[in-house]
């Protein structure tokens, strides 16, 4: 059986009426040992920032291990009490975003090879007719994301810089910023899954 | 690049490689990004083509969000204020199913949507229609072990934006889905049978395909319907559904 399947529309203006959760943000509880925090603004083509968008994010737990029976790997309980691996904040009057989360562990790929650690993300707002989607990589891995399959397929170095997050200057080991540009100078690459 | 026959099994993985399932590509289903006419995408939807990415462990796994999320007064949007919201109460009800007509059990519905008179809670909706302080708009449930979801609600009335000049917006509900994969990751919108608003509205009409845009109109239902008591709808939602389990080969890579 073959059913054709529900297309998309925009998730609106009004998303805050239901979608974020008070621990949306806290894919591991505050104060979780080794936390990272990864903290962006949402621009759009005109660089003004997009404070009614949507952020989710996705990832493997520190192990490289998903909770999800779907792993060929097997389900595996995250030993950090209370990862939920997914993270959920809107964007704020600045267009800022916040996600609490630990480090994921690199992956290994279905043919051989090694994907760096990532977080898939989807980024869902007002004038988009689909989520668009990306994904977070680490500044300090350079040697991980140089043997990235995902990262290598981008040919152009800087398109591919948009994914890779930097660190917060003068912050503390473990602050993040990942801006998201959806349109026109140093536009993100989002990815076609 | 090139087979690593050591790098999986530190991973406790059979030599060999991984066998994932594989989602359907909806090729011509949802709307492009750059639909011009709904004013909104033109300075948000990326103007670079989308990178194809392969589908390999993050993204055929995705939260599987569960009860914690969610109480039983949830679906129902008409009894969780002091009195009862105005408007014509209304059952919406339907299978949230993959592309393979295989339900998707225990699976995570948020709806949210104006109210009877066309007017969201939030801060920012200044449409001048009054606020109905019965009624926020705000619906969760879990499908069951066949897939389905169930809300009690009002029907949501019609209201303007300024999209264009004299833009109206057909009644809707907002649905977000999850599935179980990060693939199948769904929001989209639930119209009502016969809304005469249709044909101007360019989201609605964003998706390229007549027979697509069907897909996103709910069915009235008399047998759904509760004498004396709240009209019934039936609404299916179908997301892109894992094909047989394949080996991804080097080459799909």
């Amino acid at each position: 059986m073959s059913l054709p399947i529900t297309p998309s529309q925009t998730v609106g203006p009004f998303l805050a009426i239901v979608l974020p959760w008070p621990d949306g943000p806290f894919v591991v509880p505050e104060g979780t040992a080794g936390a990272i925090t990864i903290t962006g603004q949402v621009f759009d083509g005109a660089g003004q920032p997009v404070t009614d968008a949507l952020i989710e994010t996705w990832q493997a737990d520190p192990d490289s291990r998903f909770d999800h029976p779907d792993d060929p790997r097997g389900a595996a309980r995250p030993a950090a009490a209370g990862f939920r691996g997914f993270g959920r904040c809107p964007t704020d009057a600045s267009g800022q975003y916040r996600i609490v989360t630990l480090r994921p562990g690199s992956l290994p790929c279905p043919a051989g090879g090694t994907e760096a650690p990532h977080l898939d993300v989807s980024v869902f707002s007002r004038g988009l007719l689909d989520r668009v989607v990306t994904r977070i990589y680490f500044p300090d891995q350079a040697e991980a994301n140089a043997a990235d399959p995902v990262l290598s397929a981008i040919g152009d170095q800087a398109r591919r810089g948009t994914l890779i997050a930097s660190a917060v200057p003068g912050g503390e080991p473990g602050q993040f910023r990942f801006d998201i540009r959806l349109r026109g100078d140093r536009e993100t690459v989002f990815f076609d899954v | 690049m090139t087979a690593d026959p050591h790098g999986t099994g530190q991973h406790g993985v059979a030599s060999g490689g991984l066998i994932l399932p594989r989602y359907e590509r909806p090729d011509g289903v949802h709307p492009p990004l750059n639909s011009p006419e709904y004013r909104s995408s033109q300075l948000r939807a990326p103007a670079q083509p989308l990178v194809p990415m392969p589908q390999w462990l993050t993204e055929v796994t995705g939260p599987l969000l569960g009860a914690e999320r969610v109480t039983a007064a949830d679906s129902d949007l008409t009894t969780r204020h002091p009195g009862e919201p105005l408007g014509e109460r209304i059952i919406v009800t339907g299978r949230v199913l993959d592309s393979g007509g295989r339900p998707v059990p225990d699976t995570l519905v948020e709806i949210w949507q104006a109210n009877s008179a066309g007017r969201y809670a939030h801060r920012v909706d200044d449409h001048p229609a009054p606020l109905d302080p019965n009624f926020d708009g705000a619906g969760r449930c879990l499908t069951d072990a066949d897939g389905r979801y169930r809300f009690v609600t009002v029907k949501p009335g019609a209201y303007p934006w300024r999209n264009h000049l004299n833009a109206w917006r057909p009644a809707h509900i907002h649905f977000s889905l999850f599935g179980r994969a990060f693939t199948q990751r769904l929001v989209t919108q639930m119209y009502f049978p016969g809304d005469p608003l249709f044909a101007q509205d360019p989201i609605f009409n964003s998706v390229p395909d007549p027979k697509a845009r069907e897909r996103m109109i709910a069915r009235f239902e008399l047998s759904l319907t509760e004498p004396d008591w709240a009209l019934g709808f039936e609404w299916d939602i179908v997301l892109r559904g894992p094909s047989a389990t394949v080996f991804e080969t080097q080459e799909d890579a």
